[in-house]
């Protein structure tokens, strides 16, 4: 299983390289060094020595992905794509538009982002089981029919509406926590974490409670079930002991995938509640155009991915002794 | 069904795409407009002509019809065929577009043409375009939300709300408001009543004459819900659809129903036109992305070794760079290639088509990965069948393998995904929208409403009737679209729930 892991982590990066390549295909593509140097140094006026300048001092004066005048290695290394992009590996991200350290930033906004990713993540998993379980019960009854029902409806709303209908019923009539904002310690940012936690919840709800359902429905149909019941166990046991854990699998390794990007945080809650998180790093960084935070959040988001993809299989060895990781 | 026939049929199809072309390219010559053909109205016409020439290829082959049988049977997809197919006519109306002619000065022969481009929902929906107030008011509001400088009776100037110019500007007196909507919208529960009567008609005549009965007969039929096609349920949604838009269409010339937004448009027409926008997004993204995704899947499939290798590498690749931020990076790269050229694109309109193009094909960069894993997944299953096996050994060229015998059984696949992906690129647009990397901010569209509309609910009174608006729209067809989805998923392939799971979780 190690070598298995090893081998993994080894493909990881060519899928890092290519990522790489891509973005800055599609930022070079259209947005040539010269063009960067005149955005920065300001649109009019700017003389060609100016740019010349800029360009050297920042290091894109040089061919960007192949250096036909260089020898040897350095066709490769002495360009802009290998001197840009081998710092990204070391997750040395640089700084944004702004001067600003973007890894120090990074790390700053990981605390906020979790906190509420987290209780979010947890909660929802409960939730969405146990109300999968409740329909799984009564399936093929009313409760079950309209139990999918409401999650079809819940899934067909758009995240924003949760967003701005929970925050204009809890927060500004209601007056129960602040609409937005975020505090440091304990109870004082307990107050901020809570409303876009259960948003979070609530907007994943739909679409999770009823892919769990239809995965207990798909083991409640096997023989071991029945098998369970011939042998006089009542419904909720065979539930609970038999369904649930065997239904695990599946759920366990959908879910641990998107451990890793929890880290990210959800855009579009952090946005909306100014929470200083990645989510909303991200969300700024677009809106402002500054391509080197998009590009490392890029680059952060990929690894986290992978991490993931690695995570799901040794969480599968670890759920189901019949897997193997070797070949 | 033999050959005959089935040639016979084709050919009509073939004949009816053939007018619609001549249409399409003419129309402007027939109405004595310019006419104005985009990018995305083209794509939409290569889709409409594609889905007719599918649908009478299906309508001819049984084991085709089946699974469509049973989607048609299920009373919740047939209502959601309603409320798409009222979604999809609008839209297609909305796709129309040219420019009007404006009047002859008399100085010389040529016709000049307005600079406004319009379609045909624009024109069917003038009133509405053109009763633009000065800011907010509220739905079938009178005055406006904000006061004013006026002058009373006596002409001395006092702050107050001033009338709207063109809600209830009919009325004599303002408080006969509550008395006019009232009788009018009872006018056009009864033009409603009578429309669904008609409808109702034309519907059992058809029936009758197809299955050589009685109309009578067909009617009772029809009222039991003896029909194999839950004909009841589809009558009384139509009715319930007629009884609230006759009534919404006729208030909607005299007042403005869903309000009007910040700088005094009215937002029903605003909601009205920014379906086009939805359906362009949930349909030509998948539309693009199909071909490579059948491509690429299939031939990862089929030829394994080196091939698989790379395009396994190539979409584990794309799927790991989170969604949002290759749509960010993409499409931000796209704004500056608009910026460095702006002699590309001479007008806003053919701009802001360029950028929803754009944003179609982004998202579709992002979406054909789960498609095409499937599609590798299935067609490594099926290339060990008998019968494959047994077409290798005779000789059979590979092209013609895939052709003949691979791809028409992951169609079923390809079918469900396009369903499935529809009402979640509806969803996506307004999220994309919000981060500023949707479509043009002047296209109308949900996501535009709703991120113009944020603010508003900080206003006091609350402006609430925008986001409102985009709300019972978009939530509508998503609805819908999920419910179809569901249908055609059950009918087609039950146990591919399953399969979605596994890809997605190597996916989101």
């Amino acid at each position: 299983m190690f070598a298995y892991i090893i081998r993994r982590v080894l493909y990881a990066i060519p899928i890092l390289i290519g990522v790489n390549i891509l973005t800055f295909a599609l930022f070079f593509m259209v947005n040539s060094p010269d063009d960067m140097a005149r955005m920065q140094l300001g649109m009019k006026h700017v003389q060609q020595a100016d740019i010349d300048k800029w360009k050297q001092e920042r290091g894109y004066d040089k061919p960007l992905f192949i250096n036909t005048k260089a020898k040897g290695m350095h066709v490769l290394t002495d360009t802009i794509f290998y001197n840009k992009s081998i710092s990204l590996f070391a997750f040395h991200f640089g700084s944004a538009d702004d001067g600003r350290d973007i890894g120090y930033d990074i790390r700053q906004r990981m605390g906020p982002s979790l906190s509420i990713a987290i209780p979010a993540f947890i909660v929802g998993l409960l939730v969405n089981i146990t109300f999968a379980l409740l329909l799984a019960f009564f399936r093929a009854t009313y409760v079950d029919i309209w139990g999918v029902v409401l999650c079809v409806i819940m899934m067909s709303i758009s995240g924003m509406f949760y967003i701005i209908g929970g925050q204009f019923l809890i927060s500004k009539t209601l007056h129960l926590v602040p609409i937005s904002g975020y505090g440091e310690f304990g109870w004082s940012s307990f107050k901020f974490i809570i409303l876009p936690a259960i948003i979070g919840v609530i907007s994943g709800f739909g679409s999770g409670a009823r892919l769990y359902r239809t995965l207990f429905l798909e083991e409640i149909g096997k023989d071991y079930v029945r098998t369970a019941r011939a042998k006089g166990l009542s419904e909720l046991r065979v539930l609970f002991r038999h369904v649930l854990k065997n239904a695990m699998i599946p759920i366990l390794t959908g879910v641990v995938v998107v451990i890793p990007s929890l880290f990210l945080g959800a855009l579009l809650t952090e946005s909306f509640f100014g929470i200083p998180g990645l989510g909303s790093y991200t969300i700024d960084a677009i809106r402002s155009q500054d391509f080197a935070i998009v590009r490392a959040m890029v680059f952060l988001g990929s690894v986290l991915y992978i991490v993931g993809l690695i995570l799901t299989d040794i969480s599968y060895t670890l759920v189901d002794p019949r897997i193997r990781l070797e070949e | 069904m033999s050959a005959i026939q089935l040639t016979r049929s084709l050919g009509r199809a073939v004949a009816l795409v053939l007018t619609l072309l001549i249409l399409w390219v003419s129309y402007p010559y027939i109405l004595g407009v310019k006419g104005e053909h985009y990018w995305t109205d083209d794509l939409i016409f290569i889709l409409v002509a594609s889905v007719i020439i599918l649908v009478t290829y299906i309508r001819n082959k049984e084991h085709l019809l089946a699974p469509w049988r049973k989607v048609f049977r299920r009373k919740l997809a047939m209502i959601s065929l309603i409320v798409i197919g009222i979604y999809v006519s609008l839209g297609l109306l909305d796709s129309i577009h040219f420019r009007k002619p404006l009047p002859n000065t008399g100085q010389s022969q040529q016709v000049n043409y307005s600079a406004e481009v319009l379609s045909v929902l624009d024109e069917l929906l003038m009133p509405l375009k053109l009763h633009s107030e000065e800011t907010y008011s509220a739905p079938f509001a009178l005055y406006s939300y904000s006061k004013k400088m006026l002058l009373d009776a006596h002409g001395k100037p006092v702050r107050d709300y001033p009338r709207l110019r063109y809600a209830g500007a009919h009325l004599k007196n303002p408080t006969d408001r509550g008395r006019d909507i009232l009788m009018t919208s009872l006018r056009g529960v009864v033009y409603a009543l009578g429309g669904w009567l008609l409808l109702q008609y034309l519907l059992t005549w058809q029936l009758a004459r197809r299955s050589q009965q009685r109309l009578t007969r067909t009617w009772r039929l029809i009222w039991r819900a003896q029909t194999e096609i839950p004909w009841r349920v589809v009558s009384l949604t139509l009715l319930i659809i007629l009884i609230v838009l006759v009534p919404l269409g006729m208030l909607s010339v005299h007042y403005h129903v869903f309000g009007t937004d910040k700088v005094g448009t009215d937002v029903f027409y605003m909601s009205l036109k920014s379906i086009r926008t939805g359906l362009v997004i949930g349909t030509l993204t998948t539309l693009i992305m199909l071909p490579f995704a059948v491509m690429l899947g299939i031939m990862a499939g089929y030829y394994r070794g080196w091939v698989d290798d790379f395009i396994q590498y190539l979409y584990t690749t794309l799927n790991s760079i989170p969604g949002v931020l290759l749509i960010a990076a993409a499409i931000l790269s796209i704004d500056v290639l608009f910026d460095n050229h702006p002699q590309w694109f001479p007008t806003i309109y053919e701009r802001s088509d360029f950028r929803l193009l754009a944003l179609c094909a982004v998202l579709g960069l992002t979406n054909w990965t789960s498609l095409c894993r499937l599609l590798r997944g299935e067609t490594l299953k099926l290339r060990e069948m008998d019968y494959i096996q047994a077409a290798t050994a005779f000789g059979v060229h590979n092209l013609k393998i895939i052709t003949r015998h691979i791809l028409p059984n992951v169609m079923h696949i390809v079918l469900i995904i396009v369903v499935l992906d529809f009402s979640g690129l509806v969803l996506a647009e307004s999220v994309l929208s919000y981060i500023g990397v949707g479509v043009d901010p002047s296209t109308f569209s949900w996501g535009n409403m709703i991120n113009n509309a944020r603010m508003e609910l900080a206003r006091e009174p609350i402006v609430w009737w925008s986001l409102f608006a985009a709300f019972i729209m978009m939530s509508l067809l998503v609805l819908a679209a999920n419910l179809f989805a569901d249908a055609v998923r059950d009918a087609f392939d039950p146990r591919l729930q399953q399969m979605l799971q596994k890809a997605g979780a190597e996916n989101d």
